[in-house]
């Protein structure tokens, strides 16, 4: 029997715990982990590059739901626990699950620290921990108005730059007089405080908040010295605290954090904990690389090996800022026993101090250079001594031993044990040795073997350079994906080839492209004909033979060889002689079984690919079309019943999801799209998880996109706001015009928007009206097309030898 | 060998392929780009995907259930994967197309 293991929090330090603890123990635990947070473990440290829109949630992901399910865990989405028992040994969720357990492990991280200021409690005051408060003010931001951020320290100021980058006017106030006064000097704050302004970000030191006012939400603060900022969103980053209040009320022993020995044990043998709401030796941490190693120690322990222990470390601070290169280690403070070594050039905007004790280097600060950091790092880890060198150590390794290194010669004369990633970890040697052992190539390959660059990412330059030192020329970082084995190029090239060179048959494009087999393969065809329809809808002649079988005969192939049929309901409305259609349907040809899909349609399964043309005449009799549920195309649009039935509802959503449909079915995209109009925010056709979707609202209609629910969950990006059911139209019809020109053939929107960048595809299809005009008539010209309902052509006989075998043969010799 | 006439090759597309009935299950005639034209049973060795449904390129048919690549000419699975299906001899005699029906009658036996 395998013991209980219970983990309450689901954050990247028992995420850690877990992979070493598999490693380390196979199958000695049953797991089961209880989130707050109603997602899986994804990477923190990345939430000012999702602000700031450089990344996506997708990006960030450590642990997705296959790795949960294939480690047998249960994972408990959007459970806080509430009551530890210790005498049962159980815990308690606020959904009412009580799970036993052997082996306890609280991981509750922290919470941000609010300052008791009046007005503290207003809509519109968030604090930056999670996704949730990532995604609140990305959807404030969308106003373009002001706002203020209060905390000038590390977390602070990502969110300012986020702010800033998702297009607010954002003002930092900061208490102290100089920015992240714990890990910088003065000189270093000001010359952050300095790029930070260049920005267009205002900074407001020695700011004492004394209230934060406004009608029922925020609408200014106010400081002590009387100065008044007006400001719709204000965000706290002032600073963390241990979440510990649950273990406390369990009785475990609870200082600043909950107490635990060097092997992660809590006064309760059964219970430990780890990360940010652990203390250990009267210290808390906040930075990764120390919560990792508390996760290697605890799982060690959990496995059995009683002498893994947590030792204190520095680790150095970096600001996750594009554009602002700042690093930061240990003690910095001046002191009689202590001398410096500052570096300035304030043309060039560095400055770098070295502070020394007994020739090692016990602080380093860096700013605008730190690509010495992990040199300086090490220097100090090792308390190596500097006197030889201390003339010209603060320009850095390249600069010893007489002529300056290029940045390679630097990284190749590090010594093996240098530390590389610091969140992880991982030294040179491991790296490069991983590289070598398994003939890793690129850089995704080391970073799921060596963890090196997987975190917060700043040490990538320095992981690629091992790469080319170890492996030289095969690794090529600016490798373009080629389509597939049959060529070199990649999609994008390919579909500027194609337009460029007039290439308008899938022959043509394989001439000329230099394809090198002789037809392409199941990959590369569909796609080119996929690319050719889109670009030449009147010259191209659509190559069924290149089509998958589901587009080829227009159902769906299940897995016993029947196929399935999806009859078009526009908007998911139907009616009774509808209905009686698809029963005598049902009844003559047998269908076993008869489904109602996500997308409000019916589906009748399990038809054989013979009576399909029989199928789709009696339902044509009943004016029914194609459902293209099997295509790359249009499929579904979704709808509510609207301002025609709901008692909330403020627009006619039925009625705009059929104009939609009716506008854009038969049209051919890159990958599938699906469509839903909500007619309130209630959203009740849950318009906000497709690739695009409407919410109506009483001024007009939001245009979403973007979104997805299926391998991947994410919730829609808001093109923007229309007054009309016409330009909502226009606008949709744009955006997929767009999409169709730009995406790669099985690429769906959010992957593609994400490519392209959500600015981007505002920028033309929102702000262009010219753009967006050109986009809507090519579309409207495809259609001329594509709106052929492909069961009726089949129905009078196009395309017969699919459903019919050529022969029958041999049945007459069985019988003899 | 026992040559069955089964139709013409402008039966079958091409880069495509018919099925042919027989008493033990269908077989997949396939025609290639070039007019070569292979028969194997229409029963991918994975899942038993019906390979006439597949997209063919060179001689070479894609499963349309899980992609598999299975050979026109060996019958075997290409790359990674292992497995093989019945390969039945064709005969072509101009227009005109046969299979080897003893092929046939030894699989039943």
């Amino acid at each position: 029997m395998s013991e209980k293991l219970v983990i309450i929090g689901n954050g990247m330090a028992p995420g850690r715990m877990l992979e070493h603890l598999f490693e380390q123990a196979p199958g000695r635990y049953q797991v089961t982990i209880f989130n707050a947070e109603p997602r899986v473990n994804y990477d923190r440290i990345m939430l000012s590059p999702v602000l700031s829109g450089e990344k996506a949630y997708e990006e960030i992901i450590i642990h997705g739901d296959g790795w949960y399910i294939a480690n047998n865990i249960t994972l408990y989405k959007g459970h806080k626990i509430v009551a530890i028992d210790r005498t049962a040994k159980t815990v308690t969720s606020d959904h009412g699950v009580i799970e036993p357990y052997d082996k306890l492990v609280i991981a509750t991280g922290s919470v941000p620290f609010i300052i008791p200021v009046p007005g503290h409690d207003l809509p519109g005051v968030l604090t930056y921990r999670d996704l949730d408060d990532v995604q609140a003010m990305m959807l404030a931001a969308q106003s373009r108005a002001k706002a203020v951020v209060i905390g000038g320290g590390l977390l602070g100021l990502e969110a300012a730059a986020g702010l800033n980058a998702q297009g607010m006017d954002v003002t930092v106030l900061h208490v102290m007089p100089t920015l992240m006064e714990r890990q910088l000097d003065p000189a270093a704050g000001y010359l952050l405080q300095r790029a930070v302004e260049q920005r267009g970000i205002k900074v407001i030191t020695k700011a004492n908040t004394k209230a934060i006012t406004g009608n029922g939400k925020v609408g200014q603060v106010e400081l002590a010295d009387g100065t008044v900022i007006p400001a719709t969103l204000v965000v706290m980053a002032v600073g963390i605290r241990p979440n510990s209040a649950l273990a406390k009320e369990a009785g475990i022993a609870v200082n600043r954090g909950i107490v635990v020995d060097a092997g992660m044990r809590s006064n309760d043998p059964d219970i430990y904990a780890l990360g940010e709401c652990a203390e250990v030796n009267g210290q808390v941490y906040g930075l990764v690389a120390p919560l990792y190693e508390m996760a290697r120690v605890a799982a060690s322990q959990l496995a059995g090996n009683e002498a893994a222990a947590f030792v204190h470390m520095d680790t150095p601070t970096k600001l996750k800022v594009t554009g602002i290169d700042l690093f930061s280690l240990g003690d910095f403070a001046e002191g009689e026993d202590r001398q410096e070594i500052v570096l300035r050039d304030a043309a060039a905007g560095v400055y770098k101090r070295l502070v020394l004790k007994d020739d090692r280097i016990i602080g380093t600060v860096l700013y605008g250079e730190t690509a010495d950091g992990a040199w300086f790092n090490d220097l100090k880890k090792k308390q190596t001594d500097i006197s030889e060198m201390r003339d010209t150590l603060i320009f850095g390794q390249s600069y010893q031993g007489g002529a300056p290194l290029d940045p390679m010669a630097a990284v190749a004369a590090l010594p093996d044990d240098a530390e590389i990633c610091g969140c992880n970890g991982v030294c040179k040697g491991k790296i490069t040795g991983a590289i070598t052992a398994k003939g890793l190539a690129s850089l995704d390959d080391v970073r799921a073997h060596t963890k090196a660059s997987a975190s917060c990412g700043s040490c990538t330059g320095l992981v690629e350079k091992l790469m080319v030192l170890t492996i030289g020329d095969k690794y090529n970082p600016a490798a373009v994906q080629p389509m597939c084995g049959c060529t070199t190029l990649g999609h994008d090239e390919v579909r500027r080839l194609i337009i460029a060179k007039s290439l308008k048959t899938i022959p043509a494009v394989m001439q000329e492209l230099e394809w090198t087999t002789s037809c392409g393969c199941a990959k590369c065809r569909p796609a080119l004909n996929y690319y050719l329809v889109c670009d030449w809808p009147d010259d191209y002649a659509d190559d069924y033979q290149s089509r998958f079988i589901n587009e080829r005969v227009h159902a769906n192939i299940q897995k016993d060889g029947t196929y399935s049929v999806v009859p078009r309901m526009w908007g998911g409305v139907t009616n009774a002689a509808e209905l009686r259609a698809i029963a005598d349907v049902v009844d003559k040809f047998e269908v076993p079984m008869v489904k109602v899909t996500g997308g409000q349609r019916i589906d009748m399964l399990g038809i054989r690919k013979e009576d399909l043309p029989a199928v789709w005449a009696d339902l044509g009799q009943a004016g029914f079309v194609s459902g293209h549920a099997y295509a790359k195309g249009l499929r579904t649009v979704k709808t509510c019943v609207g301002s025609d039935w709901c008692r909330f509802g403020t627009q006619d959503s039925t009625g705009l999801g059929i104009r939609i449909e009716k506008f854009m079915w038969g049209s051919w995209t890159p990958a599938k799209v699906k469509m839903a109009v909500s007619g309130c925010p209630r959203n009740c056709a849950e318009a906000t998880c497709k690739d695009v979707g409407v919410i109506c609202v009483d001024s007009g209609y939001e245009i979403h996109f973007a979104g997805a629910a299926g391998l991947d969950i994410k919730g829609t990006e808001v093109l923007g706001m229309v007054k009309t059911e016409d330009e909502a139209l226009e606008h949709i019809v744009a955006l997929t015009q767009m999409y169709r020109e730009q995406g790669r053939y099985l690429e769906r929107i959010y992957k593609w928007a994400k490519r392209i960048g959500i600015p981007e595809i505002k920028r033309q299809i929102m702000d262009d009206a010219e753009k967006r005009q050109a986009y809507y008539e090519r579309f409207v010209f495809s259609q001329k097309f594509a709106q052929v309902d492909p069961w009726s052509e089949r129905v009078s006989g196009k395309d017969k030898h699919e459903f019919r075998p050529m022969a029958s043969v041999g049945f007459a010799q069985a019988a003899e | 060998m026992n040559w069955i006439s089964i139709g013409s090759i402008s039966d079958i597309p091409r880069r495509g392929a018919r099925c042919v009935a027989t008493p033990e299950g269908k077989v997949a005639v396939f025609r290639t780009q070039d007019d070569q034209v292979y028969a194997i049973d229409d029963h991918c060795p994975h899942k038993g995907g019906p390979l006439s449904q597949g997209i063919v390129h060179g001689t070479a048919v894609t499963c349309p259930l899980h992609n598999w690549v299975i050979s026109l000419e060996t019958g075997k699975a290409l790359g990674a994967d292992e497995g093989a299906v019945r390969t039945i001899p064709v005969r072509i005699e101009g227009e005109q197309l046969f299979i080897a029906l003893e092929a046939l009658a030894s699989r039943a036996a």
